[in-house]
């Protein structure tokens, strides 16, 4: 049996992966990069022994604390979101993109998970030393987890490590080195961890400036501030170089991806002036941009790093992707005979010669009579390749503007940290309000980088799941309509209450501040859990 | 023997502990979740109990999250299969999972009672559905599953979701899924906690052990009746491919074939039964340490009594049973679980030597947080 999913269980299925995902995304970028600042700030704490420093890790770490705690609720529903909507996708690449999940359970979750508890709990319990490395093995574990993750989605954008095997009718694992040293998935996790940092430094000096203002919590509020703007230029600047060649890398691996990131229509033959598209309002249909504002000779430069190299435009790819259409539709069919006979060698040999292809015949099924490849003729295959064709390009609106977003934040934060820091140094911060103000109103920032960015790496890697590989119309399971509509409205509920008790916790706890009354005294602060506190560790207690 | 066969058995007895170590860890806090309200009479008290299992709760769940991440990478096909055809069921799991972190978490940090009380129900949904749902799923694979694929590898899925919740075995199975929870919850809430919390969850426990008993024997005698999976001419060394057809038959009371062949496998399901009715006692005696391990040994037994009457069945197909999925058809390539097998060898060790040390950290009796301490749980 040939058919493909119902259109708008793909639809809602995406939808649904996307909400999730962006969701999960709003809580891990700041646990990334806060983990680190509470690190530094308990690494000064037991260096210099003041109790200043310990208050500030323990008051940050209340508010890690309520972030965290929604990065595990919403990183649970991820872990199997591939296994019930996905299936097809999971059933073919699991081999090689179940792996590296695997392992960051084992290596990162598992750590981050364990020691959190003993973090917010083991003040008591541990000698400073001991506390210190459990917060640095906290934020390690955070860390190597998006290691692992992008590692996986590294995969996704530009396949390596592994290729398609007949005899099992999945994508096998053939080369670990090949998939962990995917430099997509290398620059995308330095690039992403920044990013949690950049989210962290701006979430400290935002509520600090919001102190300073108001006079509340001063001694806290400049030294956060303080240490947060420093981190934050050292990562906007680390943000945006990666970012550049994030981009370098995609102009090899994914060229749809890129001519729809820049709205790039037609292929410049003068690679030296061709212009960079500083606005634009790109239209599918024309094959062009309505209105643009380019600035010229910078394109080749900036996303070639070269003088010279050409880069292709949308209605060049589209011509480029039609012979692949065509053999990908030959692999198929071989496919399907070798599967029904594997002693059919002669089929396996025609598979063999057009496998490189084979995804672009999965992609041409939804455009063939009855969805049936076999019905492919002379007389309809003109047109099967046209809509194939211009299925093989993303959403260009989309990618263009979610792209500028991200740019645009990330070059604002840049300027504001450099301010901030300039200012922070000389120790001036309090006499300019306006920058405390613009400091606090930015907070959203990052948050919106991080989202957009995320847009555009998987709008552009669209119609595929695995580039080149899978359509994401195939990766679908097959449900009901309505099973969507359940999950969907479901999740939208409890996601929904969750920030909304998120939120509240955040500004009532950021709000109240720390708690002032263990000033300059070295008990067990606030954070300290007396709760688990039993008698016999008494005597340790009081060795403090 | 064939070093692919090898590896395919292996990562069949790790799913195995894999699946033990979910069920014994996170299954704890459940029951602990699934008790909050019935042994915690007061806030104090429930302040208590959660502060209990409050520094590792979130380490035993990654159990689960490794337990997806695991099958996803070592059985694709499993991953890809069972998730999506239980649906609703696993929709619920989710919706219920994922209170938990947000629960522990916010609960305590408004003191207002209807915030409190809310997540306190909270708790009790996410303990007892992802368990009920955990011995739902082992009942339903043992009915078989209503599945196929397509020749391109396609699922296709006939069963509707309701009679994969509400049909009488699945039901049985997940009760017992449950009980058994309760019990190694009481028996945590036993070691750390003290009266009237104590005394409470000795009660319930030893009642959940013998509980568990009936269950588990009723079960097995259903299990001996109803109709298993037989597969004929199987080939262990096949390439794992799940739309090449299989010789498979239904036949009653299959799932005892395992048994009749090598009868020293009868020590499984007597050991279970043992290792409960012995908790049990343990419990009364107030050896609550012995109990938690007991307790230990009945999920062993338990979910082997399962595993080895499958075998090699992993989940067969009710619909087209020559495309079930076993250890055979359905597992990586050889290349993957040979990377699987080094970065367990290193890490699960690794995992347990510190889980150890953050228990022997945080050890000893709980005591009640004063209420303005917003930082306990
Ligand atoms: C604080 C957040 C933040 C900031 C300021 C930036 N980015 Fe970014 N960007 C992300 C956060 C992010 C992200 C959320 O981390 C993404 C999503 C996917 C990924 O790998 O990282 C991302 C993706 C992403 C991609 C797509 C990757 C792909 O297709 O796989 C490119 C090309 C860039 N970024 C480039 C940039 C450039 C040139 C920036 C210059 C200012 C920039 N980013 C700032
Ligand atoms: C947490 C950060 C992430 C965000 C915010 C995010 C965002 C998105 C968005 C917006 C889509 C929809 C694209 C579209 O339909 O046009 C999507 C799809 C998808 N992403 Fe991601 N993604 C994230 C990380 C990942 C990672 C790490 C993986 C793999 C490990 C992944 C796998 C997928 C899959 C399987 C789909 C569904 C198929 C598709 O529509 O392309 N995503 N994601
Ligand atoms: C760029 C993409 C992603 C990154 C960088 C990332 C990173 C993280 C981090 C740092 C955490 C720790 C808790 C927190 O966030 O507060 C977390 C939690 C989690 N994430 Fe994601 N994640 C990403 C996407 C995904 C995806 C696609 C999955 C599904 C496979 C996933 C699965 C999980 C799980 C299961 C948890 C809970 C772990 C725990 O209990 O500690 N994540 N993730």
């Amino acid at each position: 049996m040939d058919m493909i999913i119902n259109p708008t269980v793909v639809e809602l299925s995406r939808m649904q992966f996307a909400l999730t995902a962006l969701y999960h995304f709003l809580f891990v970028p700041l646990t990334l990069g806060l983990s680190f600042i509470l690190a530094t700030m308990e690494t000064v704490y037991v260096v210099t022994k003041r109790p200043i420093y310990k208050e500030m890790t323990q008051f940050w770490g209340k508010l890690f604390g309520i972030n965290f705690a929604l990065g595990v609720a919403t990183g649970l529903t991820m872990e199997f979101e591939f296994g019930t909507n996905w299936s097809m996708y999971s059933h073919f690449v699991g081999d090689i993109f179940g792996t590296p999940l695997a392992i960051e359970g084992l290596m990162a979750f598992f750590m981050e998970s364990t020691f959190v508890g003993v973090m917010f709990f083991g003040w008591d319990r541990l000698s400073p030393k001991a506390h210190l490395v459990v917060t640095y093995l906290v934020a390690l574990g955070s860390n190597l987890s998006a290691l692992w993750i992008l590692i996986a989605n590294g995969f996704m954008q530009d396949p390596r490590g592994g290729t398609f095997d007949p005899n099992t009718m999945r994508m096998q694992f053939t080369s670990f080195i090949g998939l962990i040293f995917n430099p997509d998935a290398q620059a995308k996790f330095v690039h992403t961890s920044i990013a949690g940092f950049v989210t962290g430094s701006m979430f400290v000096m935002a509520v600090s400036a919001y102190y300073l203002l108001n006079k509340k919590h001063r001694d806290l509020a400049l030294r956060s501030f303080r240490i947060a703007s420093i981190f934050g230029v050292i990562s906007s600047v680390g943000v945006i170089t990666l970012g550049d060649a994030l981009g370098y890398i995609d102009a090899h691996a994914q060229p749809t991806k890129l001519a729809a990131m820049e709205a790039i229509w037609k292929t410049d033959t003068h690679p030296v002036s061709a212009a960079w598209n500083l606005i634009a309002i790109p239209d599918r249909q024309a094959q062009k941009n309505v209105f643009e504002i380019g600035i010229p000779y910078i394109l080749t430069p900036l996303l070639t790093h070269t003088e010279t190299t050409v880069i292709p435009g949308i209605i060049d790819l589209e011509q480029q992707a039609k012979p692949k259409i065509e053999n990908g539709i030959k692999a198929m069919l071989a496919l399907k005979a070798y599967n029904a006979n594997h002693s059919d060698t002669s089929a396996l040999a025609t598979f063999k010669q057009y496998e490189n292809d084979m995804g672009y015949g999965f992609l041409a099924k939804q455009f063939a009579p009855d969805q049936d490849l076999a019905k492919v003729n002379q007389a309809n295959l003109p047109s099967v390749l046209d809509k194939t064709a211009n299925a093989t390009i993303p959403n260009v609106w989309v990618e263009f503007w979610a792209f500028r977003i991200m740019v645009a934040a990330g070059f604002a934060m840049l300027v504001l940290f450099a301010f901030a820091a300039y200012y922070s140094l000389k120790n001036q911060v309090e006499r300019h309000p306006l920058l405390l103000k613009v400091a606090l109103w930015s907070i959203s920032l990052p948050w919106i980088a991080c989202e957009f960015g995320w847009i555009t790496a998987e709008n552009g890697r669209q119609p595929w799941t695995v580039y080149g590989w899978l359509p994401t119309f195939v990766s679908a399971s097959s449900h009901s309509v309505a099973y969507m509509v359940f999950s969907l409205i479901g999740f939208a509920i409890l996601y929904s209450s969750f920030i909304i008790a998120e939120l509240y916790l955040m500004f009532k706890y950021a709000r109240l501040g720390p708690q002032e009354e263990h000033h300059g005294d070295a008990a067990p602060a606030a954070g300290g859990g007396l709760a688990g506190k039993p008698a016999f560790a008494k005597a340790s207690l009081d060795r403090q | 023997m064939d070093a692919y066969v090898f590896l395919k058995v292996l990562w069949w007895l790790l799913l195995g502990i894999l699946l033990m170590g979910l069920a014994i860890m996170v299954g704890m806090d459940m029951g602990v979740g699934t008790l909050l309200r019935f042994v915690g009479k007061n806030d104090a008290e429930r302040r208590t109990v959660l502060n209990i299992v409050g520094p590792h709760w979130d380490g035993n769940q990654v159990w689960f999250i490794l337990g997806g991440g695991a099958i996803f990478a070592a059985f694709p096909s499993l991953y890809a299969t069972s998730f999506s055809v239980f649906y609703i069921v696993m929709i619920l799991l989710l919706f219920s999972m994922i209170m938990r972190p947000v629960a522990f978490e916010y609960r305590s940090k408004v003191p207002a009672e209807k915030w409190r009380d809310t997540w306190d129900w909270a708790f009790l949904i996410s303990g007892a559905v992802p368990m009920i749902v955990y011995g739902a799923a082992f009942g339903n694979i043992l009915e078989g599953v209503g599945f196929h694929f397509g020749w391109d590898g396609q699922y296709y899925q006939t069963e509707s979701f309701l009679s994969y919740l509400l049909n009488p075995f699945a039901i049985l199975c997940g009760l017992l899924s449950l009980s058994l929870a309760i019990y190694q919850g009481a028996a945590m809430l036993m070691i750390r906690g003290t009266d009237p919390i104590y005394s409470r969850a000795k009660k319930i426990g030893s009642v959940a052990a013998l509980v568990s008993v009936v269950l588990f024997v009723i079960g097995g005698f259903w299990v001996s009746g109803m109709d298993g999976y037989v597969l004929h001419h199987a080939d262990p060394a096949m390439p794992a491919n799940i739309s090449t057809p299989q010789d498979v038959t239904r036949v009653a009371g299959a799932w005892l074939h395992n048994y009749a062949a090598a009868p020293i496998l009868w020590l499984i399901p007597v050991v279970a039964i043992l290792a409960m009715l012995a908790g049990s006692l343990a419990m009364r005696a107030n050896k609550s340490t012995l109990a938690w391990w007991l307790g230990a040994v009945a999920w062993i037994g338990v979910l082997s009594t399962a595993g080895v009457s499958m075998f090699p069945f992993l989940m067969p197909s009710s619909d087209n049973p020559a495309q079930s999925i076993t250890v055979w058809n359905a597992t990586g390539s050889a290349y993957n679980l040979v990377w699987m097998t080094i970065f367990s060898a290193i890490f699960v060790p690794t995992i347990i030597a510190y889980t150890t040390w953050c228990f022997r950290v945080m050890r000893g009796k709980v005591k009640s947080p004063s209420p303005s301490d917003t930082h306990a749980y």
